[in-house]
């Protein structure tokens, strides 16, 4: 791109910036019009689960219904709550959006798409994530209204909880890569790190699911307690922009999901330099993400939500431990058969007949990890066993607990004869 | 340093409230304007707004707070070690022990005195 | 490479207005929320700051701890207290030797800074170029016996003792 406008003549500098801003503006439109296809797929998705049609009246199959929300958003009446502190207020939907268009900056697209391929990669889309929840603190605080502000209280203590288990488990692929570039995690995951690491895969989906606030974490929304939140008081567009960043974010964390531990755009031909490849890579990166996203909704639309206090027991004595627990084992086990690239590459040089066809088809690099997955594998899945030995025992304890409650409760009958348990103290007397 | 990468995300600071911001202000100019006094009214399930919003919050929201700062920069110290890991022996592996097991016994402590439940 | 001199200067100077703005009206404001919110202009700014010293770790620690955790437990902080705002401020009668002592600090600190710079302690290449595994190398030091290990475990210490702390004083009441 930019040797073509140098090449046109055009200044380098000049040529870069352009460059730069079309890249932008493609990385973001591309994030824009996915919301526009994807309100449908779920909306259809979510009929389907609960037997119904699901949107099929506006255009072939539903596909305009999107469109007709928006003309209906566009031309809905726009209130501000009087008491609002409008730049405040009107600014939160802003930000919610714009925090998580953001995080599309550092997605790896392909081996040669990507917008801007930082060496904090990883830490930068946690750190942009967390705008996210300024945002929702300002709509709350914005709104001037009670249910607003107590939502947006509840939502931020759900989110910052949940970024613990979620940057410990980011943990994970970073110290198998030895990089936090995105790109560079990629082009090192000759094994999907879900093979490698099962349970560090298990606790970013869980948290990230939390971390969007898609059910059983749905309790940003809890329509029945707080009347949908942080986000009463807005209506119109500016609701719209809520419900597009609540619904481009739980898509960003499957592309996450896929670049970290499903190997990103790696899969057959993604090498291939050129225009091609890239294409290809994109297709598998998007296939992926596609095959997290139906996970995330049938997870969505079968299980129930969950009580706050249960949502942070879960994250505090369970996710968070865990995590931790799951970090040091992958990184003694990861020590004992640590990848011997050079060593393998040369035995794959002096190798011949069959030996050197599997080795030129898997190439060097997968099979020196071999070794390392497998024992961190084994190591996971002892640890996941152990872990479930630990509930089981917990969940009979419980259980236990609860039927000496049963069998100690007695129904009240106000009969004379019985006394009362202790004798009424005469206060005034 | 990555100049252009950084300049990337620069831009993308600068034009990511526009994507947001046009349907907004689309909106502004498409939108009716009759507005009275009970629908700029705060919602409150239908009755007289009561009181203030700005309500007192109980102490275990700023304890969340706390507990994931100390979290946080924890995590914070481990990225570069992460990063190191590869090339590190496994005396490193045991400072990062001693590291995250200091932390624990913290969690644990918060965890035995009730810092945890949500009551 | 005269255009990137230009693009680095307008960005300086932007984040620059956005930190000492933002901090100046963190003071100024009556507000005590908005006092919250200018606290994160101008630690945006100071991230920015951050990356054109080409430290985007740092910058990335800044948003993270900075904005994302400690603005929050301010905020959660204020929200622990009754309604405060529009107390009307009462002038403290001892402005004068306040002045006095920050225009003081601020005199000291800009002159040990011109001295440094002039001085060999702080003469550092103008361009200096970072190197690709800066980061890697952060990370060895911070477990390396002879740099910066014992600091580092004492950081763990001091995390843990100040968590401990603060739940005793905060669970005080019950």
């Amino acid at each position: 791109m930019i040797e073509f406008l140098v090449n046109q003549g055009w200044d380098k500098d000049v040529a870069t910036g352009v460059a730069l801003l079309l890249g932008v503006v493609a990385v973001s439109t591309f994030g824009l019009l996915w919301i526009i296809l994807g309100i449908w797929v779920e909306r259809k998705f979510a009929g389907r689960v609960q037997d119904r049609l699901g949107p099929n009246r506006t255009g072939p199959y539903g596909l305009f219904q999107t469109f007709a929300d928006l003309g209906k958003l566009l031309t809905k009446e726009d209130i501000t709550p009087q008491g609002a502190d409008k730049v405040i207020y009107n600014m939160a939907p802003l930000i919610s959006v714009g925090a998580v268009l953001l995080i599309w900056a550092v997605v790896p697209f392909s081996k040669e798409w990507i917008g801007s391929d930082l060496n904090v990669g990883a830490l930068y889309f946690t750190a942009v994530g967390s705008f996210g929840t300024l945002a929702i603190l300002l709509a709350g605080w914005g709104s001037n209204n009670k249910y607003a502000l107590l939502g947006a209280f509840r939502v931020i203590a759900q989110l910052v909880s949940y970024e613990v288990p979620m940057v410990l488990s980011i943990l994970v692929p970073v110290l198998l890569s030895g990089s936090m570039s995105m790109q560079e995690i990629v082009n090192k995951q000759n094994i999907w790190y879900i093979f490698v690491s099962p349970i560090a895969a298990l606790l970013f989906f869980i948290s990230s699911l939390a971390e969007v606030g898609r059910s059983p974490f749905d309790l940003i929304e809890a329509e029945s307690e707080i009347v949908a939140g942080f986000n009463i008081e807005y209506s119109g567009m500016k609701f719209g922009m809520f419900y597009a960043a609540e619904f481009l974010h739980a898509f960003t964390i499957c592309v996450l999901a896929s670049i970290l531990f499903l190997g990103g755009w790696r899969g057959i031909g993604a090498e291939i330099p050129g225009v091609a490849g890239s294409l290809l890579g994109f297709v598998w990166l998007f296939t992926k993400t596609l095959g997290v996203y139906f996970l995330l909704m049938l997870i969505r639309n079968t299980v129930p939500r969950i009580r706050i206090d249960q949502m942070m027991a879960f994250n505090w004595k369970f996710l968070v431990p865990l995590s931790l627990v799951n970090l040091l084992v992958v990184a003694f086990v990861g020590k004992i058969l640590q990848p011997d690239y050079v060593g393998v590459t040369a035995a794959a040089t002096a190798s011949s007949g069959l030996l050197s066809l599997v080795y030129q088809l898997l190439g060097p690099n997968l099979i020196a990890e071999i070794p390392r997955a497998v024992v961190i594998f084994i190591a996971s899945v002892i640890l996941w066993w152990l872990v479930s030995m630990v509930m089981q025992r917990y969940a009979i304890f419980e259980h236990l607990k609860a039927q000496t409650l049963v069998k100690e409760y007695k129904p009240y009958s106000p009969s004379p004869e019985q006394p009362t348990s202790a004798p009424v103290p005469s206060a005034g007397r | 340093m990555q100049v252009n990468e950084w300049i990337f995300i620069g831009i993308f600071f600068a034009i990511a409230w526009i994507f947001p911001a046009a349907p907004i202000i689309m909106a502004q100019l498409l939108r009716p304007k009759r507005s009275t006094v009970a629908k700029m009214e705060t919602y409150e399930c239908g009755i007289e707004t009561s009181g203030d919003a700005w309500v007192q919050f109980k102490v275990q929201y700023y304890l969340y707070a706390l507990i994931f700062l100390i979290f946080d920069i924890e995590t914070i110290f481990l990225f570069p070690w992460a990063v190191a890991y590869n090339q590190l022996g496994l005396f490193a592996l045991f400072e990062m022990v001693i590291f995250i097991l200091l932390l624990a016994v913290a969690l644990v402590y918060a965890w035995r005195k009730g810092a945890l439940e949500w009551a | 490479m005269q255009n990137i001199d230009l693009i680095q200067w307008i960005a300086f100077v932007i984040l620059s207005i956005l930190v000492l703005g933002g901090g100046l009206l963190v003071v100024t404001d009556r507000n005590l929320f908005h006092g919250a919110l200018w606290l994160l202009v101008s630690l945006f700014g100071v991230a920015g700051l951050f990356v054109m010293l080409s430290a985007p770790f740092l910058a990335a620690v800044q948003v993270l701890v900075y904005m994302g955790a400690i603005v929050i437990l301010i905020i959660f902080a204020i929200m622990l207290t009754r309604r405060m705002m529009g107390i009307r401020e009462s002038v403290n009668a001892r402005w004068p030797i306040g002045l006095v002592m920050s225009a003081l600090a601020f005199l000291v600190v800009s002159f040990i800074l011109t001295l440094a710079s002039s001085s060999q302690l702080l003469a550092y290449p103008a361009n200096v170029a970072v190197q690709p595994d800066s980061l890697i190398n952060f990370g060895k030091a911070l477990v390396d016996t002879n740099q910066y290990a014992l600091p580092f475990e004492l950081a763990s210490l001091l995390l843990t003792a100040a968590l401990i702390g603060s739940i005793v004083i905060a669970r005080e009441d019950g």
